[in-house]
């Protein structure tokens, strides 16, 4: 048995074919990353899909199964939904959202201040304790408030929420905004003072523009968290107060179906949000990449 | 990055920003008392009454809430206000609120697990007297098994809204088919033989539906019933917990082995909503669970099998009944600064005519069930509920302690016991059940610990003497 060892043909590379080919090989890299990107994107953006489609179903086609992916379109359970009440809910969301969000800013802004351009003593000790009022877990105190409230005479009152929601996004708006005050340049602060600025004005006039974006991002996560906290709402709240969070549950029964309305309220009350989100979008990309760079 | 403290050389920053800084504490002092006057924002008419309703989110519940302009062109002066929960929220809130004496409520939700101990922790009003005074309500009306249920000293302190039992639905036409007939008061033995000869897993149908989810309220409640009628039972009159008796593991063994040779597949993780679904596609021969559970399975809206059902009585072994009791019922905590008008509301949403305005207005299906005998004795009722009514209304004459239990027990209740543990320690050793369907551990392992969760309450109560 004879072996005849060919050597491998040798192909003649060029630099210009080695370039072709290597454009191939990351046009290749780059359409299958791309494809792998719409995936996932899709893969964590079909439960919205879902919640969409099913609130534009009729209920019995809501709970079939295997689902139902073609069906003609109803508003009827938005109809059901508007028609339920949802008013007062909405309203009461959109001042508990609104009223506490902007306290928090105008807490937030001089606070952040004093711990990140003009230190205070010991800045350290004093952010964490604003971020150590975040590691109870709410679980461990609603007794307390609840019985606290009860005693004063404001359970179910609107207040006592914009207090609590104040209270819960302060400490992350103040960590927020410290990152953003950071990244102010020393020297324009000291060009402010050169030019006889004092504080508040240096705040609001220097200061303030240059972390817009932040501020917006601050007080769109200050937004989200106070209008999808369900757990104070749920339990401080009864017929005056109730907040949307709330009214979603109550779409739900142990008895009968419910989750076509369960959605059509649901996508109802992700709107506001999905509104706020988009008008802030711009100043929210360039916020949120401000404190990444870090 | 840590930004270096910055001194900037202005000598006077306060007087500089003392008018802008003015401004700023004013718009946040104007903010703050907005903020609080907003809360205060309740209705200021002038002698106009607002109570606020708390219920619990069913389909009767809403249909209340739906027809509430009846109520208010009788009571002109008295507004509504409901909140409206899904069980479990709406149990721990209406707990805490009455609990704590949180006064939000005026009317309340509750069943008849909550009611004895309420009255007797003297968190609800006594509402016998105002029953009483109140022309044509006729308590003698109520169904005596829940009127007793929802009495504390000979009085009632909540009155039921629905009542309910519980027995078996199965498919009259597969039973012809395979001739298969029903006896009249099956025993536990027999629906066994009957299940697994029905069963057919390759055709997805079961011989039987039977929760098996964890929680007091899932699993729980027709096991308990099983336990009942084997002679089991969750304490003795001395509070001796009894988890781990010949009785309790036979009962439990032939709940978890029915559900292994003839159950619904996946039994661990399948609740009342589960079953309801299944024996409405048409996937289970026979069901045993709550007697509102007509109101799904015989809605041609929502069922294959509506109209081909028949009812027997809960199953037995050496009882003879074993069916359970259960009311959502209302109330008057006794923190409400408004009874006089919560009566009015009460009266109005458990009385004859609202059974009568119901069925007028919305459907005789629709009606509350298992509250007032008087129920069954309308024509048109009749006539919606006639394979139903008379099961509904039998098993709910037979469900009390001493038909359906074999030895005496020092706590009220047949499918929970009636004392503020239960809660957890019933969900605790439902879930000990659980995986003892799943295959997870063997009943034996799960009682031993179940009885071990139950020791340190039987002895607190040995030595609280309660």
């Amino acid at each position: 048995m004879t072996t005849t060892t060919t050597p491998a043909p040798v192909t003649p590379t060029t630099k210009s074919d080695e370039r072709k080919s290597r454009e191939a090989r990351r046009r290749f890299t780059g359409s299958s990353i791309t494809t792998v990107t719409w995936l996932l994107a899709f893969i964590f953006f079909s439960p919205v899909i879902w919640l969409v489609m099913t609130a534009f179903k009729p209920e019995s086609l809501a709970a079939s199964n295997p689902p139902v992916f073609f069906f003609v379109p109803t508003f009827e359970q938005f109809g059901a939904v508007l028609a339920g009440g949802a008013g007062g809910y909405f309203l009461n969301s959109l001042i508990a959202t609104g009223v506490s969000t902007v306290l928090v800013i105008l807490l937030a802004v001089p606070a952040a201040y004093a711990v990140s351009i003009r230190p205070v003593k010991k800045t350290q000790d004093v952010l964490f304790f604003f971020i150590s009022t975040k590691m109870l877990p709410v679980v461990a105190v609603i007794m307390p408030i609840y019985v606290i409230a009860g005693q004063l005479k404001v359970l179910d009152n609107i207040g006592t929420l914009i207090i609590l929601y104040t209270a819960m996004n302060l400490p992350i708006a103040v960590w927020m905004m410290r990152s953003f005050f950071q990244e102010i340049p020393a020297e324009v602060l000291e060009a402010a003072s050169m030019d006889g600025a004092g504080l508040i004005k240096t705040l609001r006039t220097i200061l303030m523009p240059m972390v817009t974006p932040g501020l917006a991002a601050t007080a769109l996560i200050c937004v989200i968290f106070a209008w999808n906290e369900f757990f104070f709402a749920l339990n401080l709240t009864a017929a005056n107060a109730a907040t949307v969070p709330v009214f979603l549950v109550s779409q739900m029964t142990s008895e009968g179906l419910f989750l076509a309305k369960l959605s059509a309220a649901s996508v109802l009350a992700s709107l506001p949000v999905v509104i706020a989100g988009w008008v802030a979008q711009k100043q929210l990309v360039r916020g949120l990449s401000m404190g990444a760079v870090k | 990055m840590k930004f270096p403290p910055f001194r900037a050389p202005t000598a006077h920053p306060d007087r500089a920003g003392s008018r802008t800084g003015l401004r700023t504490t004013k718009l946040l002092a104007v903010a703050a008392a907005a903020a609080l006057a907003l809360g205060g924002c309740a209705p200021a008419g002038g002698d106009q009454e607002t109570i606020v309703v708390a219920i619990v989110a069913n389909p009767q519940m809403r249909d209340a809430v739906s027809l509430q302009d009846d109520f208010k062109s009788k009571h002109p002066g008295v507004d509504v206000k409901f909140v409206t929960l899904p069980e479990n929220e709406a149990r721990a809130k209406i707990t805490a609120s009455v609990a704590t004496g949180g006064g939000e409520f005026d009317v309340v939700m509750i069943s008849n697990y909550e009611t004895e101990m309420w009255a007797a922790n003297g968190w609800i009003d006594n509402l016998q007297p105002l029953a009483d005074a109140t022309e044509g309500y006729d308590t003698g009306d109520f169904i005596p098994t829940i009127k007793d249920a929802l009495s504390y000293e000979g009085d009632m302190y909540s009155v039921p809204f629905y009542g309910e039992s519980s027995f078996l639905v199965y498919r009259e036409d597969l039973f012809k088919e395979a001739g298969i007939t029903m006896p009249k008061n099956p025993t536990w033995d027999e629906i066994g033989e009957i299940a697994r000869e029905l069963n057919d897993p390759a055709k997805d149908f079961a011989g039987i539906c039977l929760r098996g989810l964890a929680g007091w309220g899932e699993v729980m409640a027709p096991l308990d019933t099983v336990i009942n009628t084997y002679g089991g039972q969750w304490f003795d009159t001395d509070w001796n917990a009894k988890l781990n008796t010949p009785e309790v593991k036979a009962a439990v063994t032939d709940y978890v082995d029915l559900l292994h040779d003839a159950g619904q597949p996946g039994a661990a993780t399948s609740g009342y909503g589960d079953c309801i679904t299944r024996y409405s596609q048409g996937k289970a021969a026979m069901w045993y669970d709550a007697t509102a559970m007509v109101s799904s399975i015989e809605d041609p809206a929502s069922s294959l099998v509506a109209g081909k059902s028949q009812y027997a009585p809960a199953p037995v072994k050496e009882t003879e009944a074993a069916g359970w009791l259960y009311s959502w019922s209302l109330a008057i905590p006794s923190t409400s600064e408004h009874k006089d008008a919560a009566w009015d509301f009460v009266s109005w949403m458990t009385n004859k005519d609202y059974i009568k305005l119901v069925g007028n207005q919305i459907g005789w299906e629709r009606v509350p069930p298992g509250s007032r005998q008087s129920t069954y004795e309308i024509p048109e009722y009749a006539a919606v509920a006639k394979a139903y009514a008379k099961p509904t209304l039998d098993a709910m004459y037979s469900a009390k302690q001493s038909t359906s239990m074999v030895n005496p027990v020092p706590y009220p209740g047949l499918q929970f016991v009636g004392i503020p543990e239960f809660q957890d320690l019933g969900t605790r050793v439902s879930q000990q059940i659980s995986a003892a369907i799943a295959g997870q551990k063997s009943v034996d392992e799960a009682l031993k610990q179940a009885q071990q969760y139950a020791e340190p309450i039987a002895k607190s109560y040995q030595e609280g003497g309660k």
